[in-house]
């Protein structure tokens, strides 16, 4: 309970601050300026909580996201069904990571940042220098106003519920996460660890994808180097958001949780007029504190 | 006969990074006919030394055994570039000053990481990624107030060749040899090895665990700082984004190099193989004239690639 508990608790506090600061945000409106961007993050937290479910952790997930952006404001708009097929090439690539990974046991920090140079230079082949521009039906895909809540609000709920259900509630889900957890018990019981591992790799490239069409979306162009911010703020939503690096211990909503924490981090910073030079101080103060807090829990409790 | 190949060969692991770089570099004077070969190995060794200055302390932190690496390296190595450079301000009277602050910087910078590995006890791959953000938005903010330009005599001295091969290069190439010797016949290399093995059995044997991984941190910082200190210095100032390839290399010139990633066991002659090889590879594609694009694109599959065989060979052993 306090895993998702103090994360919530964390949140609410910055929302409040943030009303206090700035009453204006407190509209539909306001709300949407506000938390526009937490749809790629949210999107990237997924794809890295994907990743650490097994235990692993993913490097490249920023470089991926830049990679998708650069492939939606070019080919997705000049051949649409190119685009299409590389992105399913992209989410069989992760894939095969994945099984690369579990059949030669190697370790996946390594692999994901070999492959960030791969996503990378894929990109700067896609689009050497920054611009392009998405097909019409992103951007305006990005700008829709629901009724009743903001899209990125909305997105949010319905993600969080969503991978809460397939990964808690479900039976394939419950193996998924014994990977991370017991590998020799779902092996045991006749799961395979390597499919499994493809499995969720595939998801985080399918959330990578997601993210990087969402950021194309608000950005309306390509650049091949904008995602690299998303490395570090998945990583340090899915732990903010009460996730551990061992054993497969993940939460969809704390996840998602964490990602707006890591987001509105950020916003704080302007509202207070501190500069944006330290916004990765923060990013990397706010995920030390927590597991610093947790450190003296384990004590106080043992 | 061919069992003792086999052995010698698997006693001696940094053979195959040599092997790679002397084919690709061969490959390469076959590419540019013959035209300035033996410049362009000196200057691939030029780059190679920062790399293998970085590694040196990854490779320590890795034969540790699972769970320590050194994230925080890009963020330390930008971190005292810019402090070095600041205090230099292209001057040759602020060199101690810009060094000594630099330096400090590493020593502080690994201190810092030792506290969170140690003192609160978060996993190192997490820790040391969050205090590289953190040093790395220290260099973004400090980056506003300076001008982080190199004293002069600190240029020349990045730049200096001894016959042709790069000064810093012969500097750090004894180095390399002093850790080999240190991993070899000293307390403290014997210790770490040990650790990377087993911990278990390192603690039960009475090793000083924590403060050899404390040192292990502190002495990767530093090294870090120093790499960042010579990097700006040669190319004539720090930037935000010269560390950002090092995270990577920094990690590969170990593993291209031989050590296992295991921990337990180091290559410090590999360093240099795999350094030497990441740049002939780098200068045969720019003879190509092919893009950025496939240069990263290329050295992302070396990696992964060369990891891949290189632990399906310790599986079979």
């Amino acid at each position: 309970m306090l895993r998702v508990g103090l994360p919530a608790v964390a949140l609410a506090a910055m929302l409040g601050a943030i009303f206090a600061m700035q009453p204006r945000a407190m509209s539909y409106f306001g709300l949407t300026v506000l938390l526009n961007f937490t749809l790629p993050a949210i999107f990237a937290a997924m794809a890295q909580m994907a990743v650490i479910a097994v235990g692993d952790i993913d490097l490249g997930i920023g470089p991926f996201i830049s990679l998708v952006n650069c492939i939606a404001a070019t080919l997705l708009a000049t051949h649409p069904l190119l685009g299409w097929l590389s992105f399913a090439a992209l989410i069989a690539a992760y894939a095969a990571m994945g099984a690369l990974i579990h059949l030669r046991r190697l370790p996946s920090i390594v692999v994901t940042l070999g492959a960030s140079f791969v996503w990378l230079g894929l990109a700067l082949l896609v689009l050497p220098s920054p611009g392009g521009a998405p097909p019409a039906w992103l951007p305006a895909l990005l700008a829709w106003r629901p009724p009743l809540a903001p899209l990125p609000l909305l997105a949010s709920v319905l993600l969080a519920a969503l991978g809460e259900f397939l990964l808690m509630h479900t039976s394939y889900g419950v193996v998924l996460r014994g990977i991370g957890g017991n590998p020799r018990a779902i092996a045991r019981a006749g799961w395979s660890l390597l499919a499994g591992r493809a499995a969720l790799y595939a998801l985080a490239g399918a959330c990578g994808i997601v993210a990087g069409l969402a950021l194309t979306g608000l950005n309306t162009a390509g650049d091949a180097t904008v995602g690299t911010q998303y490395t570090l703020i998945s990583i340090a939503a899915v732990i903010v958001g009460g996730g551990e690096f061992v054993g497969g211990i993940v939460t969809p909503i704390g996840t998602v949780v964490g990602a707006w924490i890591m987001l509105l981090a950020g916003s704080l910073l302007s509202f207070l007029n501190i500069s944006t030079d330290w916004q990765l101080s923060v990013q990397g103060g706010i995920l030390i504190v927590v597991l610093g807090l947790r450190a003296l829990n384990r004590w106080s409790a043992a | 006969m061919n069992g003792r190949i086999r052995t010698w060969l698997d006693a001696r692991p940094w053979i195959w990074s040599f092997a790679a770089a002397l084919l690709v570099w061969l490959a390469t004077a076959l590419v540019a006919e013959g035209r300035g070969i033996l410049a362009t190995l000196a200057v691939a060794l030029q780059f190679a030394t920062f790399y293998a200055i970085v590694g040196i302390g990854q490779m320590l932190a890795i034969s540790a055994g699972p769970g320590n690496i050194d994230l925080s390296i890009p963020g330390v190595m930008t971190f005292a570039g810019y402090v070095a450079m600041g205090l230099m301000n292209g001057s040759d009277a602020g060199l101690a000053a810009g060094l000594a602050a630099g330096v400090a910087v590493g020593l502080a910078a690994g201190a810092f990481n030792v506290g969170l590995i140690q003192g609160l006890r978060i996993p190192p791959m997490i820790g040391t990624l969050a205090s590289g953000f953190v040093f790395q938005s220290m260099a973004i903010a400090y980056s506003r107030t300076t001008h982080a330009a190199p004293a002069p005599a600190l240029v020349s001295f990045s730049a200096a060749r001894l016959l042709g091969v790069p000064v810093i290069a012969l500097i750090f190439i004894i180095l390399t040899a002093l850790v080999a010797l240190a991993l070899n016949r000293t307390v403290f290399g014997r210790s770490v090895l040990a650790i990377g093995q087993n911990i278990r059995a390192a603690r039960l044997a009475g090793l000083a665990v924590r403060r050899t991984l404390a040192s292990v941190y502190v002495l990767s910082g530093l090294l870090a700082a120093i790499a960042g200190i010579l990097l700006s210095a040669y190319s004539g100032g720090a930037a935000l984004d010269m560390g950002a390839d090092y995270l990577l290399m920094s990690i590969a010139v170990v593993v291209l190099g031989g050590t296992s990633i295991a921990g337990g066991q180091a290559s410090p002659a590999g360093l240099w193989g795999a350094a030497t090889l990441l740049d002939v590879v780098v200068t045969m594609l720019n003879v190509m004239r092919v893009g950025a694009g496939v240069r990263y694109v290329v050295t992302g599959l070396i990696i992964i690639g060369v990891l891949a065989l290189a632990k399906g060979r310790d599986q079979a052993a």
